[in-house]
């Protein structure tokens, strides 16, 4: 198996956010597969969903495996002996880019609730910057899954000349006032933990992980179909004898409690706050009085749309307004709904008839681009 | 690459304009609207619920939605095409009407192809007291997925009932043009409709 590792950018110049708040300087984490044409006309930027990283593909030296690993890599549906595949950290992610746990040079301390709010258009802002840097004109494709779709919407809207194809898959182009909720009451748990200490608990020493812990398993819920989950769990016991208490008595508490243990240990309660407010404010739309289909007329990309027929986060109805806006605005659009058990989680998982549909895409874009 | 079409596929292909925008409601393996992106221009998108098609007809570089008919046409806008096709499916559909109407609301041109029922080996079959089983039909009363029978003569009253004119109607058999009796001895119809009626705001 290829070894792969990560590399550090730092960016000097102050980027201005949607916010207002200007960042004065920052770094990205990104991992890089396969090897850019002379033309450098065969690139494919990898956009990440809430709790992933730029560690999209092969191992690294720790032994994890790329979140992405199923999709992206030698002969695979994203064949990075054909495309050279960028992953990258989103700022204010805590997988190496700079966020809230990063040290703050005004303060040399970590910014805590001190970093900004970042939202989908400013990640893109930021991965244009670093297109730049790799010296990277255009992409042969932006890709992402869920957020990771929302990235690449924006792409495609935001620097239309920069995209040939644009492939959102799970995806939406506004959270639904259900897919709101959700992620609210996963930030109520975490602000509400007392060992959260108003975002500074870095300076505390302390995390707080029951709140990140209830925020994972409120998510983990909504990824997996109410199918999937019986046929997994069930009512399924995990101890012979009902305890007449507040303990486990379920296979499925246990499972959930087991996600939510091992989330807390690796993830960052502020990037989750500040994630799940860039996914709430999404609405590309809402600058042209809710039609879709003005907001992606001015996009060069072709498109291909995914969604999952058991996926109720990202419910398939949300990806044909999508299809639907597209249409409207005659650019050009592919649709697959893919018929799969595993809810929103499908996005990630081995699928014949999913991985077959984005490995003919990537094939015929690879006849248009002459790759 | 120049490409080849089935007889039938052929003379569609010859109704429709060069550079027109064309929607095909079950496009099969999309090899037609290949031919007509290709060689005649054309904007295509293709709509196919099969999963085996629907990569087929990525792979001939057509655009296609995967979709089930029976959903309704409320993806596609009003007049946002110049020609829908729907070949040997519309017999498939439940509201054979409304499907009409909805082709009307989509575009202007309309082609539609499907099996004669009043092919004179189908009536045959009736005669002798069971329903046919043919080339055009190759499928027992009881696991056909055609919901609908009718002969030319049915649909031309309908597409008329729904706002078209008949441009041109074709029976063909194994392949060829049938000039004489065509509701007896063509085993599938073409026909293209234009829709002769104003969009109305009844909806």
């Amino acid at each position: 198996m290829h070894v792969v590792t990560s590399e550090i950018i730092e960016f000097n110049e102050p980027l201005k956010l949607r916010s207002g708040a200007v960042l004065a300087a920052y770094h990205l984490a990104i991992e890089t597969y396969g090897r850019l044409n002379a033309l450098r006309s065969n690139a494919v930027l990898v956009c990440h969903a809430l709790n992933a990283s730029h560690h999209v593909a092969g191992v690294t030296e720790e032994g994890e495996t790329g979140w992405w690993d199923n999709m992206v890599g030698p002969g695979k549906p994203l064949d990075t002996e054909r495309f050279f595949v960028i992953g990258v950290n989103n700022l204010g992610s805590c997988f190496g880019s700079s966020g809230p746990a990063s040290i703050n040079p005004e303060t040399k301390k970590p910014y805590g609730a001190d970093f900004p709010l970042v939202t989908v258009e400013d990640w893109v802002d930021v991965q244009a910057r670093l297109l730049d840097r790799l010296g990277i004109d255009r992409l042969a494709c932006v890709i992402g899954g869920s957020l990771g779709g929302m990235q690449a919407l924006a792409w495609s809207m935001a620097y239309p000349e920069r995209v040939a194809a644009c492939v959102a898959i799970a995806s939406t182009a506004k959270l639904s006032a259900q897919n709101i909720a959700f992620n609210d009451v996963a930030r109520q748990a975490i602000l509400t933990d007392p060992e959260f200490h108003g975002g500074h608990y870095y300076d505390y020493g302390v995390v707080p992980s029951r709140g990140l812990r209830v925020a994972r398993m409120i998510g983990h819920i909504t990824y997996l179909s109410g199918d999937d989950m019986a046929e997994k769990f069930g009512r399924a016991r995990s101890g012979t004898d009902l305890q007449y208490g507040y303990g486990v008595d379920f296979e499925i508490e246990s499972y959930l409690r087991y996600q939510g243990e091992k989330f807390s240990r690796y993830f960052d309660a502020n990037t989750y706050l500040l994630i799940t407010k860039a996914l709430d404010y999404f609405d590309p739309a809402a600058a042209f009085e809710g039609d879709l289909s003005r907001a992606l007329a001015n996009t060069r990309a072709r498109f291909l749309i995914v969604s999952f027929t058991t996926d109720w986060r990202f419910a398939p109805a949300q990806s044909r307004a999508i299809v639907k806006a597209l249409l409207d605005a005659k650019r050009p659009v592919t649709y697959a709904e893919i018929d799969a058990p595993h809810g929103h989680d499908a996005f990630l998982l081995d699928d014949l008839r999913y991985h077959n549909t984005v490995r003919s895409y990537f094939a015929g874009l690879r006849r248009e681009l002459n790759l | 690459m120049a490409r080849l079409l089935r007889s039938d596929l052929a003379l569609v292909a010859n109704w429709v304009a060069p550079g027109s925008a064309v929607l095909d409601l079950g496009c099969g393996d999309g090899a037609l609207l290949a031919f007509l992106q290709e060689e005649k221009g054309c904007r295509c998108v293709g709509v196919e619920l099969d999963a085996d098609n629907f990569l087929a007809s990525m792979d001939n570089g057509v655009e296609v939605i995967q979709q089930n008919l029976e959903e309704g046409l409320a993806m596609f806008a009003d007049h946002s095409f110049d020609c829908v096709l729907q070949l040997q499916s519309l017999q498939m559909v439940q509201h054979t009407e409304a499907m009409l109407q909805e082709i009307g609301r989509i575009a202007r041109e309309g082609i539609v192809t499907f099996p004669n029922f009043g092919h004179w080996t189908h009536r045959l079959a009736i005669l002798k007291g069971r329903m046919p089983v043919s080339k055009s039909l190759p499928y027992q009363w009881y696991n056909s997925p055609n919901l609908r029978f009718s002969t030319i003569e049915d649909i031309k009253a309908l597409a008329r009932a729904s706002g078209f004119d008949i441009v041109e109607c074709i029976a063909l058999h194994e392949g060829r043009e049938i000039a004489m009796m065509p509701n007896l001895f063509g085993s599938l119809a073409m026909l293209r409709l234009a829709r002769h009626a104003p969009l109305q705001a009844q909806r």
